[in-house]
């Protein structure tokens, strides 16, 4: 009995697997995998429908990789500040604040952005309106720190001490320790923090349904609105036809997202395992 | 002696420099949890928090969507927390070491990561559709369960590794069974750990919006839920129709709402933390 328990999560992640294949069953076989993702365009409501996944593909991808390279470079310096030069005190605080900045709903952060990012990018770039890709990036990038931060401190805490004390006793300083012992002994588990925050930034919603503006047109640069695929899915589902084509699209467009997190997921744990183990013998 | 000059102005620099980016990082969430604050609090009276919305809810109180976000929660934990701890009982106390824990593992780490949206879509085809129970608190219940198992499985596991072996043996020594050690010795000494993890867990799930959109929230509805087959206002969805469906954007009832959902969720999270480390404190292995 508890043991059926126990495989309660290989059975569920099979589940969402099988019951987003059902769901987009019709439109893989009347639209066809392969048109569907290679589609350039995404007109799901006119009278003969177009429904092609590369414009929402391309505004995931955009904002998903402006997201990180704006929160890598912060993000992993904070975590080698506080894995490596803070007291212990400070650790915890920034710890637990860290954390809550981790808990805040992400329609709370859709909303400061609306109050805050949008205009200001609007400002910043003398542009017509605010809600493209960049302001949604820019959230996201704040969105995913957490995640980064407590998971490469995580790989850095975990470098054992005896190999700081070497360095350190051969007459390098912290920073050099930190930089040619510390870190390149991490770079595993930090690649896996910065994957899974890519992950996270793939799938979330509603922040980037609150920012992006949600035009599914290929954009020219990132000052464009775009639409992601996770907020096609948010924005559509709600009106479409109970069994419909449509319908049967946006399941095979959660079926694409789930596939792509899915495999950037299990890379990400496959790594961290792996680094783990290397430090437990 | 000038190389080891340069090398600890450079230590000096990067010291500097990671410490203004860990700084940065602090500063943004402190900010975020200041101006929530700040533009929240003046919506914030008894009427807000007992009223329904009124006037195409640009006036008006959120008690509904308060009920509803309660309802959910409540049904998540219902559902998740039996079958989170079992599960997490049986990594710590019963699994065997190998490929199928290994595997067992793998998959809660990986569905810790599934995007919440796509836990929607599987809640509108699994329990909405398929099993028919409609746009009600029971799907977006169950579905918001799938969603927090992970983490409920991981804090229970962590909360039992803790318990030191020596009880467990005690305990056998005595002629316990393996069960008996379990439900009568070692779920009790961890459970302040499992209870305030599964907090942690569901107070994330209280402000999961896309997960429900198709499974569970209403746009507006002046009832209180009847029965678990009811849909629902919640917080998080009421944040967004208001932000972004609304004309005129009622400023201070937005930001009232995010205030209430922030601060509930914020409250909750850190009572719970602190019981367990007074709880801790109590007991010393």
């Amino acid at each position: 009995m508890i043991r059926l328990n126990g495989w309660s999560a290989i059975v569920i992640l099979a589940a969402i697997g099988i019951f987003l294949a059902y769901g987009g069953a019709r439109a893989l076989g009347e639209v066809g995998f392969w048109t569907l993702v290679t589609g350039s365009e995404w007109y799901p409501t006119i009278a003969e429908p177009r429904f092609g996944f590369v414009p929402l593909l391309i505004g995931s991808a955009a904002v998903t990789i402006t997201a990180i390279f704006l929160s890598m470079p912060v993000s992993l310096a904070a975590a080698v500040f506080i894995s490596e030069f803070a007291n212990k005190r400070v650790k915890e605080v920034a710890k637990s604040i860290i954390e809550f900045m981790a808990a805040v709903p992400s329609v709370v952060y859709g909303l400061i952005g609306i109050a805050i990012v949008v205009p200001g990018v609007k400002e910043a770039f003398n542009l017509d309106s605010g809600l493209n890709a960049m302001s949604g990036a820019i959230v996201l990038a704040f969105m995913i720190a957490p995640t980064i931060v407590s998971i490469s401190e995580d790989a850095l805490h975990a470098v054992p001490n005896d190999l700081r004390q070497g360095s350190l006793a051969l007459g390098n300083t912290r920073w050099q320790t930190t930089y040619k012992v510390v870190l390149p002994s991490a770079s595993s588990g930090v690649l896996a923090a910065v994957m899974l925050g890519m992950g996270r930034a793939i799938g979330e919603t509603m922040a980037v349904l609150m920012l992006t503006g949600n035009a599914a047109r290929i954009p020219g640069s990132l000052f464009e609105s775009v639409r992601t695929i996770t907020g096609t899915i948010a924005a559509e589902m709600g009106n479409v036809v109970q069994g419909g084509l449509h319908q049967s699209v946006l399941f095979t467009l959660g079926l694409v997202l789930f596939a792509i997190t899915f495999l950037i997921n299990l890379v990400a744990d496959l790594v961290l395992e792996k680094q783990r183990r290397r430090w437990r013998r | 002696m000038n190389r080891i000059k340069r090398a600890r102005t450079i230590q000096t620099v990067a010291v500097g420099i990671t410490g203004a980016a860990a700084a940065f990082i602090i500063a943004a969430a402190l900010f975020l949890l200041v101006y929530i604050v700040v533009r929240g609090a003046p919506a914030i009276s008894w009427e807000f928090l007992t009223d329904v919305p009124r006037k195409q809810m640009k006036e008006g109180g959120i008690l509904p969507a308060i009920v509803g976000t309660l309802a959910l929660t409540l049904g998540t934990a219902a559902f998740a927390l039996p079958i989170g701890v079992a599960a997490g009982i049986y990594l710590s106390e019963y699994a065997p070491r190998g490929r199928s824990t290994r595997l067992i593992r793998l998959a809660i780490s990986n569905m810790a990561g599934v995007p919440s949206i796509v836990y929607g879509l599987f809640g509108l085809a699994l329990f909405v559709i398929l099993l028919d129970l409609g746009k009600s608190i029971l799907a977006g219940a169950l579905t918001l369960a799938c969603l927090t198992l992970p983490v409920i499985i991981t804090a229970t596991e962590e909360a039992l590794r803790q318990i030191p072996s020596d009880l467990r043996q005690a305990s056998l020594a005595l002629g316990a069974t393996r069960w008996r050690t379990i439900y009568r010795i070692v779920l009790p000494a961890a459970a302040p750990g499992i209870v305030t993890g599964s907090i942690l867990g569901l107070s994330r799930a209280a402000g999961e919006t896309a997960p429900i959109l198709f499974t569970a929230a209403v746009y507006y509805k002046r009832q209180m839920p009847d029965s678990v087959f009811a849909d629902v206002m919640v917080l998080p969805y009421h944040i967004f129709i208001l932000a972004t469906q609304v004309t005129g954007r009622p400023d201070d009832i937005i930001w009232g709402t995010a205030l209430v959902l922030v601060g509930g969720v914020t409250a909750i999270s850190v009572a719970a933390a602190t019981w367990r480390s007074i709880q801790r404190r109590k007991v010393r292995w």
